[in-house]
């Protein structure tokens, strides 16, 4: 088990063994994401039951739970990135971070702005300061700084190990934003669905989870693409790439 | 694994847990502060400031509703210890309901009565068709809150 991890771990710390897998690999992940978000999103807005108290506008946490859980999830990956890139000095760790952040900000956006439209007919108000809102806010911004840290910064290398930095100290805001609701008051509900237990119907939770797994699916996709862009432009000078541009 | 690496772990993981305590630390001695609002218990207990804007948390007492002129209402909350009264003029949530948890923003005028500006419909995270409620009230369990 550990063997395979670690031959894992080296093959694909090189780039042109990554962008041949990956590339094997793609269509694949299109299809689960495909399979796994079409029937979720059409059973979920269409299908499911309406809610007792909140009727059809419940229907948003389609969008809204995975987008939430997808924010969290990639800012972890990307902090794991930076701790290889620090001590192992992987050079597709630096590609993957890079390429991680644009599309966890989008993500966090999403979440965001689909949970303001819930809270207006919901709680009375877009937003209010509580710690889940605040502290996901905070979650935007740390992905926003990593961005803008990685473009100001010329040579790719050294901007990835500041930036490495930057998202591993901003890792402590993830457990806060989980445990927000339990540690403080705050208008955001405690999660429905926990890995062992769900306080939600099952004909809702059902498509709630075909989501959430299709969109995992979906950022694997929008990872590897961001990241094979990536690759061929910073290996741009070795033989391999020079053969792949010119052979198409 | 080489030392070297080794070395620049231990400093990663350190720094790790150091930045982890201070935010640790300062979130304790903020715990006030990112406390949205606070409960009935609290306000009771002399903890929330007389005459300054609060907010207040809690579940609306069944059959506490009085509506007085026009969009005035006066209705009491709850934390299942403590109850106290909130006093309100103006539209209420849709999702306001007896037994619903609400936040009341407003200011604080006697140790338990609260004159709010803004009523907020607080949701729980139980998701569950009409049917499904209304199958569990003929059996006659309450409805879970926790």
């Amino acid at each position: 088990m550990f063997a395979t991890i670690k031959r894992l771990y080296h093959q694909f710390g090189s780039p042109r063994y990554f962008y041949d897998m990956t590339g094997k690999m793609l269509p694949w992940l299109i299809a689960g994401a495909v399979l796994l978000i079409i029937p979720g999103i059409v059973w979920g807005l269409a299908f499911a039951p309406p809610d007792y108290l909140q009727g059809n506008s419940y229907r948003i946490m389609y969008i809204h739970v995975p987008a939430a859980s997808l924010a969290m999830g990639a800012y972890v990956m990307m902090a794991v990135a930076g701790v290889v890139v620090l001590v192992w000095r992987m050079k597709m760790a630096e590609m993957v971070a890079r390429s991680i952040a644009p599309i966890g900000a989008s993500f966090a956006f999403l979440c965001l702005i689909t949970g303001a439209i819930w809270g207006k007919p919901t709680w009375g108000t877009w937003w209010v300061w509580d710690a889940r809102l605040t502290s996901m806010l905070i979650l935007l911004f740390l992905y926003i700084g990593v961005m803008a840290l990685n473009m100001a910064i010329e040579n790719a290398q050294s901007a990835a190990r500041a930036t490495a930095v930057l998202s591993i100290v901003g890792a402590v805001n993830i457990p806060i934003i989980k445990y927000s609701v339990e540690w403080w008051n705050t208008l955001h509900q405690p999660a429905s669905i926990s890995m062992t237990s769900s306080s939600m119907a099952t004909e809702m939770l059902i498509p709630l989870l075909l989501c959430i797994f299709g969109f995992y699916f979906l950022f694997a996709v929008l990872l590897i693409m961001a990241t094979r862009c990536e690759i061929l432009q910073r290996e741009q000078r070795s033989n391999w790439v020079r053969q792949l541009v010119e052979n198409n | 694994m080489n030392p070297k690496r080794k070395q620049r772990l231990v400093i990663v993981l350190g720094a790790l847990a150091a930045v982890a305590l201070a935010t640790g630390l300062m979130m304790y001695a903020m715990e006030e502060n990112i406390n949205l609002f606070y409960t009935p218990s609290q306000v009771v207990a002399g903890e929330a400031p007389l005459e300054k804007r609060i907010r207040v948390g809690g579940l609306v007492v069944v059959g506490s509703l009085q509506r007085g002129d026009g969009l005035s209402v006066t209705f009491d909350i709850t934390d299942n210890a403590q109850t106290m009264r909130v006093r309100y003029s103006g539209i209420l949530p849709d999702l306001f309901r007896e037994g619903q948890g609400i936040i009341a923003n407003g200011r604080l005028v006697e140790q338990n009565l609260v004159e709010a500006e803004e009523v907020l419909a607080k949701h729980d995270e139980n998701y569950m068709p009409p049917e499904v409620k209304h199958a569990i009230e003929q059996a006659g369990h309450p409805k879970k809150t926790e």
